[in-house]
């Protein structure tokens, strides 16, 4: 069964879009994820113009982190206070990210930058995580006990001056290292394209020592918020919402995210590293074959947004 | 009221030369080359469940006594245009990146050519060049450095541009898709894929006989959305800042009715 989008202007398959939904939305309960990394591309796939894809993928995250966000405030698992803080960084971000975007592009190689940001990003940050929950999976198979994490052993940057006390994650931290993985997430997601999530939550993780189902649903809350702000954003500057587009795949989506969000609860966290860090290596993988291999077709056509 | 004078001025100054008109026109050479061209519909429309249509075209040819053998027919559908940059990718560094590129300036984005048989048959190439008759024979104008020019068809540039487009599923080349149902009718299929530009099309028609023009005709093809398609699309537009709040909303909401319908206590 077919279904016209009017936004996008294209015929698609509703059963189609709605196992996509399900799918990334499983994926987005789960590691917490806004899941914009795995489905913009799975919508330009189908055909759908980028510009159509990134902002009609804002109102899909937008639906399944709010209802990803509802069931972790009800567990008192979000940070509230945290998030807002991360958010003060990351509107900053998001705006340098947006002028840098439109100066690589008065430049011309807009795609190998975005392609290069991916390859390095998402590889080493995947490999980061696949190797830590590896051994830590290792150790645990050994019978050898879990360090317990003491307080006070602190890295320099955590011990900056501006201190705060965040209760829900149990840290006592400056909030310039926070503020800049807040304008940093804010900054590449801008840039990028993406709502961050999947650096979000190993940022959380690693560096800020906050607990993983903590970053997981705090950075959920992030991701509401500046998803909320952009599907506003894109409708008002781009006009490329497209909502039948967006309806169809949070409704997937949001049912996705439950049992994500179930599923995420039942792992042990290592285990869950450990698939979000192959995950996010596999992306990257992809994106370098496809620079890699040489293209079936060396020309390509696009819409010229200058000339319209 | 100025303007409303000014339109009755502007009507009247019309109607002025439509008078006039007869009595400065000349005797004009007998009407013979009368095409007579009609679409199945003059509307395509777009509703929720569109994914492509296919529109016919019958035409009657001028009844020409003195030729013996039927005239060669090639229509061309072409739909809005729009501009378009076509990339080269090259190896640099290990990874294909786009390297070179040209702009096509007002391109049609949906071009179908259909032919009886190939346009390279039916006059030389000079002539089907000069009547935009045959697949690669569109006038495709190019930016190249300052200068606005369309270039030779052996053009790689110009070649990927017409490739990419056919992979797509907008640029159509058929050479055998008109056919004769009568010794002076000819019907042809016009293919509306699901992903067609909104628009006008202009669907024009050029017999040939003998390596010459022998007749041509135009008509208007409109593509539209309709009912509930058309409204989401102006409420996009016209009311942008409404639109995204109702939609940012609506995200909410399914969000919330999602958490509430799964919610295990």
């Amino acid at each position: 069964m077919t279904i016209y989008l009017p936004i996008a202007e294209l015929p698609v398959n509703i059963f189609t879009l709605l196992a996509l939904g399900i799918a990334v939305g499983f994926i987005s309960g789960m590691f917490g994820v806004g899941g914009g990394f795995l489905m913009t591309p799975l919508l330009i796939f189908l055909g759908v113009a980028p510009a159509v894809a990134v902002a009609s993928v804002s109102t899909h995250m937008a639906a399944s982190s709010f209802s990803g966000t509802l069931n972790y405030l009800r567990r008192k698992l979000v940070d509230v206070q945290l998030g807002l803080v991360l958010l003060a960084g990351g509107l900053t971000g998001t705006l340098t990210g947006v002028l840098t975007f439109m100066l690589l592009r008065r430049f011309g190689q807009l795609d190998l930058f975005i392609a290069i940001s991916y390859i390095v990003l998402l590889g080493t940050i995947g490999t980061l995580m696949v190797i830590e929950s590896l051994r830590v999976l290792l150790r645990n198979w050994r019978g050898e006990p879990t360090r317990v994490r003491r307080p006070g052993a602190h890295p320099w940057f955590l011990r900056m001056p501006f201190k705060m006390r965040f209760r829900q994650s149990r840290i006592y931290v400056s909030i310039i290292p926070v503020i800049v993985i807040g304008f940093s997430i804010g900054f590449l997601g801008a840039v990028m394209g993406i709502g961050g999530g999947f650096l979000l939550v190993p940022a959380l993780i690693y560096l800020l020592r906050v607990p993983t189902l903590t970053s997981v649903a705090t950075s959920l809350m992030l991701t509401l918020v500046t998803m909320a702000a952009a599907i506003v954003m894109h409708a008002v500057l781009n006009q490329t919402v497209d909502a039948v587009l967006g309806l169809v795949l949070m409704v997937g989506g949001t049912i996705g995210a439950q049992f994500g969000a179930r599923a995420g609860q039942a792992m042990k966290a290592e285990n869950l590293r450990l698939l979000l860090g192959l995950l996010v290596l596999g992306v990257g993988l992809r994106v370098a074959i496809d620079q890699i291999r040489q293209p079936t077709d060396l020309y390509a056509v696009t819409l010229d947004e200058a000339n319209r | 009221m100025r303007r409303a004078a000014a339109l009755v001025l502007s009507g009247l100054a019309a109607w002025g030369l439509l008078a006039l008109a007869p009595a400065h026109a000349q005797p004009a050479a007998p009407e013979r080359q009368d095409l007579v061209l009609s679409l199945s519909k003059p509307r395509v429309t777009i509703t929720s469940s569109f994914s492509g249509d296919s529109i016919v075209l019958f035409g009657v040819a001028p009844d020409d006594a003195d030729g013996a053998a039927p005239p060669d027919v090639v229509v061309t559908v072409r739909g809005p245009n729009a501009s378009f940059v076509t990339w080269r990718k090259a190896r640099r560094f290990g990874l294909w990146t786009n390297v070179e590129s040209r702009s096509f300036l007002a391109a049609p984005s949906y071009l179908a050519v259909l032919s009886n048989r190939p346009p390279a048959e039916m006059a030389d190439a000079d002539t089907l060049r000069q009547e935009q008759a045959g697949f690669t024979n569109n006038h495709l104008l190019q930016r190249v450095g300052p200068d606005y020019a369309d270039v030779v068809t052996g053009d790689p540039f110009r070649q990927a541009f017409l490739r990419v487009k056919q992979a797509q599923g907008l640029y159509f080349e058929r050479t055998a898709a008109v056919e004769f149902i009568a010794p002076h009718v000819f019907r042809t299929v016009i293919p509306i894929p699901g992903i067609a530009p909104i628009g006008t099309y202009d669907v024009q028609v050029k017999l040939f006989q003998n390596g010459e023009r022998l007749a041509s005709g135009m008509l208007p093809l409109e593509v539209a959305k309709i009912d509930f398609e058309q409204s989401v699309a102006t409420a996009a537009q016209d009311h942008s800042l409404l639109y995204g709040l109702a939609t940012m909303l609506g995200a909410l909401a399914v969000g919330f009715v999602a958490n509430l319908m799964f919610r295990r206590d």
